[in-house]
């Protein structure tokens, strides 16, 4: 099964990979606790990124609310924990469970219907715009007053209750971050891959051939929702604190895509590429600010803001298929 | 509750939604035209908000007269930001013109921010705290008024495009894009000049509301996603659509926060989003696509 | 004969010199004349980039009050939330690792969570300048102070000057309505009313209806319409800036003047309400944090800022920020060090007496919080505020019930 993984993927490729692993690795052990929080972001936002490029970047549907995902996942693992004392390592089947119904019914609503495009795009803004007031209004999760997880001291790493330090968090996204591509590398691999590769280019001409597309444009939805709530499990961890104002918010989910869009939707390592970009561009702009002196609240965003359009009017495909060709590291076939 | 309260309230929610209807007309008007998703139109109309409190500061006439040159000034941007940045995209996928709006967004956004400050600003009429009072029926002035100023915009819009060559140029466009460039219409321009009437609306829009609302940087993202609802639920592509969707989505949230709790209220705009979008996804105005 | 040291003497001598040398690096013999590096964390841009920036205007008036008192100077870092949590805490962890000895922060409760593990774990003590979110001082963090009432102090003290008020205006509302904006901190307080009002069985009102409004919420006519058609008496208000003067000129539009306004947030005292609202901002009573004018600090604190500022008036953003830098000076001094160890014990045994907000001063109960602050109730009068209650923190007489709107 590895070797009809690893076949088609050049040797370079492979090298690569495994290096960025090997140096994701030993991070730790060089960085300092500023550091360790970026690079922590950089993975979340690049397994966020690639759950939701399953859904865009292999089934074609335009997701504008996947904090729905994000905020449903958290809140599941987190009121389990906080009310019944359940680990979340048990409380994320909930997350699951409760996001892939989520899914399932936008994905529903939206392909029985003919809903697609923008359209769709709306509707999953809706639908996230409905879980923020609805959960504002949650009293068992205590509302927008904010929900709060008991924290423990963090010189002891409690992996099952995942109470512990940075250090622990970190190579826990990185795994999972890991995981996923490896995942998404499979699932692109396997017979779903080609359906999925057939929607996008043309429903019309896939239906005509037979490939049942509500059911895989389904597949990729559900998947994807899924994926998306373990994130959302980690961030209640991380944080310790839910806000449906902060998580559920639409800038929440415009966030977590700019990295795959910039860095190449439908791609494997874009979402990773894209991560890594623009949250070093970010911090990045913050050190700038701050050894120029300026302290003018704003300025990093409308820097950040002209780089973006820059990336988007420039690199249409994103940054690492240019990349990919230049180090020629592009897949064969 | 009382009757009257029903009524006040449904009748504010319909005042409003028509300067909200107006906003959502700028977009129809885009989308429908030059089919680009406009994900920076709030922004748009926060940048007209600003326009006007300056021009309100300097030259202390009316919004609602300072709305001709206010709609100028954003036709001029519309035109310019169509045929110089977003024109290569039309043919893009979604995501991509999405991505180079959001960036747009941001930018105005916190130039906003810079320039204006954080703080909520606003303008004050006359009449500003004015109501209309028959008996028990309390009716907001300034509604009135910026109600019948888009009114009068939206009735102008739809002269300009059902009687002047230009107009019936553009919807020509609209309709079938190839047949228009073959029979010689200059489609660029004419796409430029459409989303410059798309920012006119909104810039008049902007005005309007300046006289019921204030304005901070922030607000833009909330307006974006209302004309969306709005342009969706009554009809994308019909202009009647977007008034009739205002109106609607208006009267639903004032109705819903009455009978139900009001910070729950946009979920009924949602809600009939999500029902027109199931049941009837051209929206209630709109044609179905050919 | 002269007196001629011997070797056993000189020896000691050396001995002693050595010994002082080794043990007083430099950091620790120079601690007195260095700063304190302090990390001030703030929301400048993103949502809330008003308060954000509101507090952050104190930082300027700041030295030279501390000098003045006799304490060691701050050397502030300054760090923007952007309003957001992910930013607060690498924000946090940037600061600390550019030598931050304690840090300041952060308004938002979410953000101010965030910003608390951070501190927690590094062991660099974080002196809350804003936040009510009651949680956040019951982790058992050992480096986390507040010097911020919580939504239950905050309420408690709202239904004591409430009475006091009541008593000296004769007058009292029989029926309310509460609006309350559907936040974090309106939720909170909404949450603790009804629990704490069963504390104050004098107050004479029963509460109506309960409305709660949506934070991006447009235009709030439906909200008062609804409120004026309780028929309740008064007001009672949770707000942020915008709402009150949306919901004030909702109550003029739709002529209704509540006999009075009973606010226990922001936005019915602030600038831009007056300035906007003019005649028509006068009456409202505001049962907030703030500070007790007859105080010698609060007055010197109000000259100052009234110089640097003339068109601001000082605020709660202002007051809770200065007394948290006060605090982070005078730690600093009694510390002796910027060790964060030394710095943190420091803070728990705070008490300064002579400080900006009423009450008997800054101190910490174990779990970090300052359990003693008293909140006051502020009245809008000619454009101006004056501090009503409680009675040795006031500086005029309540007046109520509202003159009508229509009649200003």
């Amino acid at each position: 099964m590895i070797a009809r993984l690893l076949e088609g993927v050049p040797r370079r490729g492979l090298v690569c990979l495994a290096a960025l692993f090997a140096l994701l690795a030993v991070f730790p052990a060089f960085a300092g606790g500023y550091l360790l929080s970026v690079g922590f972001l950089i993975l979340y936002f690049a397994f966020v990124g690639q759950a939701w490029n399953i859904m865009m970047g292999f089934a074609g549907q335009l997701s504008l609310g996947h904090s729905l995902y994000v905020g449903l996942g958290a809140y599941a693992a987190a009121a389990l924990y906080v009310h019944f004392g359940i680990s979340p390592w048990i409380g994320l089947g909930a997350s699951i469970a409760v996001a892939a119904l989520a899914g399932a019914v936008i994905g529903f609503l939206a392909f029985r219907f003919g809903v697609a495009g923008v359209y769709f795009a709306i509707l999953t803004i809706a639908f996230a715009e409905f879980a923020r007031i609805g959960f504002d209004h949650f009293r068992w999760v205590q509302g927008s007053s904010g929900f709060f997880l008991p924290v423990a001291n963090y010189t002891r790493n409690d992996l099952w209750n995942l109470r512990g330090s940075p250090v622990m968090f970190y190579y826990l996204m990185l795994v999972m971050t890991a995981g996923a591509f490896v995942l998404c590398h499979a699932l692109l691999r396997s017979r779903m891959g080609y359906y999925w590769l057939a929607i996008r280019e043309s429903p019309e001409a896939a239906q005509a051939l037979g490939v049942n597309v509500f059911r895989y444009k389904m597949v990729a939805v559900v998947i994807s929702a899924a994926m998306t709530s373990l994130a959302g499990v980690i961030f209640a961890f991380y944080y310790n604190n839910l806000f449906p104002e902060q998580i559920f918010h639409i800038s929440r989910s415009i966030e977590l895509i700019l990295g795959p869009i910039i860095g190449g939707i439908g791609t494997l390592v874009g979402p990773l590429v894209g991560a890594f970009l623009l949250t070093g561009l970010a911090e990045g702009m913050r050190e700038a600010m701050l050894r120029l002196g300026i302290d003018v609240p704003g300025v990093k965003q409308v820097f950040y803001g002209i780089c973006l359009l820059l990336v988007v009017v420039f690199l249409p495909h994103g940054v690492w298929p240019p990349l990919a060709r230049a180090f020629g590291l592009e897949r064969k076939g | 509750m009382p009757v009257e309260v029903y009524f006040n309230v449904a009748a504010s929610g319909l005042l409003t939604g028509l300067v909200y209807g107006l906003m959502a007309l700028g977009l129809s008007v885009i989308f429908g035209v030059v089919r680009v998703v406009n994900f920076a139109h709030g922004e748009m109309m926060t940048l007209a908000m600003y326009l006007t409190l300056v021009l309100f500061g300097a030259l202390k006439l009316d919004p609602l007269i300072l709305l001709v040159p206010i709609a100028a000034v954003m036709f001029a941007f519309g035109y310019l930001l169509q045929a110089g940045l977003i024109n290569p995209f039309i043919n893009r996928p979604e995501h991509s013109q999405f991505m180079l709006l959001v960036a747009l967004a941001l930018i105005l956004v916190n130039v906003q921010l810079i320039i204006f400050g954080p703080d909520a600003k606003g303008i004050r009429t006359a009449y500003s705290f004015d109501s209309f009072q028959m008996g028990k029926i309390i009716v907001d002035a300034s509604k009135v008024y910026a109600a019948g100023a888009a009114l009068v915009v939206a009735a102008a819009l739809f002269a300009f495009f059902k009687y002047t060559l230009l107009g019936k140029a553009i919807r020509a466009c609209a309709d079938n894009y190839d047949g228009a460039r073959v029979v010689g219409l200059n489609v660029k321009h004419l796409y430029a000049l459409t989303f410059g009437l798309g920012a006119a609306c909104v810039g008049a829009a902007g005005a309007m509301l300046m006289v019921v609302a204030d304005v901070t940087p922030a607000i833009g993202p909330a307006y974006t996603l209302l004309a969306f609802v709005i342009v969706i639920t009554g009809g994308l592509g019909s202009m009647p659509g977007a008034l009739l969707g205002g109106l609607l989505i208006g009267a639903t949230e004032a109705l819903g926060g009455v009978l139900f709790t009001p910070s729950a209220k946009s979920m009924f705009a949602f809600a009939l989003l999500v029902l027109v979008l199931l049941f009837r996804p051209q929206g209630i105005l709109g044609r179905k696509a050919a | 004969m002269t007196q001629r040291i011997n070797r056993r003497q000189f020896n000691q001598a050396l001995a002693a010199a050595g010994a002082a040398t080794a043990l007083s690096p430099f950091g620790i013999v120079r601690a007195q004349s260095a700063r304190l590096k302090v990390g001030l964390l703030l929301p400048r841009s993103g949502v809330q980039a008003g308060i954000g920036q509101d507090c952050h205007r104190v930082v300027q008036i700041t030295s030279g009050i501390l000098s003045d008192l006799g304490l060691p100077g701050l050397e502030i870092m300054n760090g923007d939330t952007e309003s957001n949590v992910d930013v607060s805490r690498s924000r946090a962890e940037r600061l600390i690792s550019e030598g931050a000895q304690l840090l300041v922060g952060a308004f938002d409760s979410g953000q101010t969570t965030a910003i608390a593990q951070v501190a927690e774990q590094r062991g660099i003590p974080l002196v809350i300048n804003i936040a009510a979110a009651p949680p956040i001082t019951e982790q058992g963090y050992k480096f986390v102070f507040r010097n911020f009432p919580t939504a239950p102090m905050i309420l408690g003290d709202a239904f004591g000057n409430q009475l006091e008020v009541f008593a000296a205006t004769g007058v009292a509302p029989k029926t309310v309505v509460f609006m309350h904006v559907n936040d974090t901190f309106g939720q909170a307080m909404q949450k603790g009313f009804t629990g704490v009002m069963t504390k104050f069985p004098a107050i004479p009102y029963k509460v109506a209806d309960v409305i709660a409004y949506d934070p991006a919420a447009r235009d709030l006519s439906v909200e008062v319409a609804k409120a004026k058609a309780t028929g309740a008496e008064a007001l009672v208000m949770v707000s942020r800036l915008n709402d009150a003067i949306l919901i004030t000129r909702e109550l003029v539009k739709q002529r209704w003047t509540p006999s009075a306004v009973l606010s226990m947030g922001p936005g019915w005292y602030e600038d831009q309400y007056l300035k906007t609202l003019e005649k028509l901002g006068d009456g409202p009573l505001s049962f907030v944090p703030w500070y007790d004018p007859n105080k010698k600090l609060a007055q010197q604190l109000l000259a100052a800022h009234g110089k640097a500022f003339p068109d601001i008036s000082l605020n709660t953003n202002h007051v809770y920020t200065f007394e948290a830098l006060l605090v982070a000076a005078d730690a600093f001094k009694r510390a002796g060090s910027s060790n964060p160890k030394a710095l943190a014990d420091a803070i728990r045994a705070t008490d300064i007496k002579g400080n900006v907000s009423p009450g008997p001063g800054i101190q910490f109960n174990a779990k970090g919080q300052n359990d003693k602050l008293k909140n006051s109730a502020i009245q809008n009068r000619g454009g101006k505020l004056v501090t009503v209650a409680p009675k040795d923190a006031a500086n005029a007489r309540p007046e109520l019930p509202m003159r009508p709107y229509d009649k200003r």
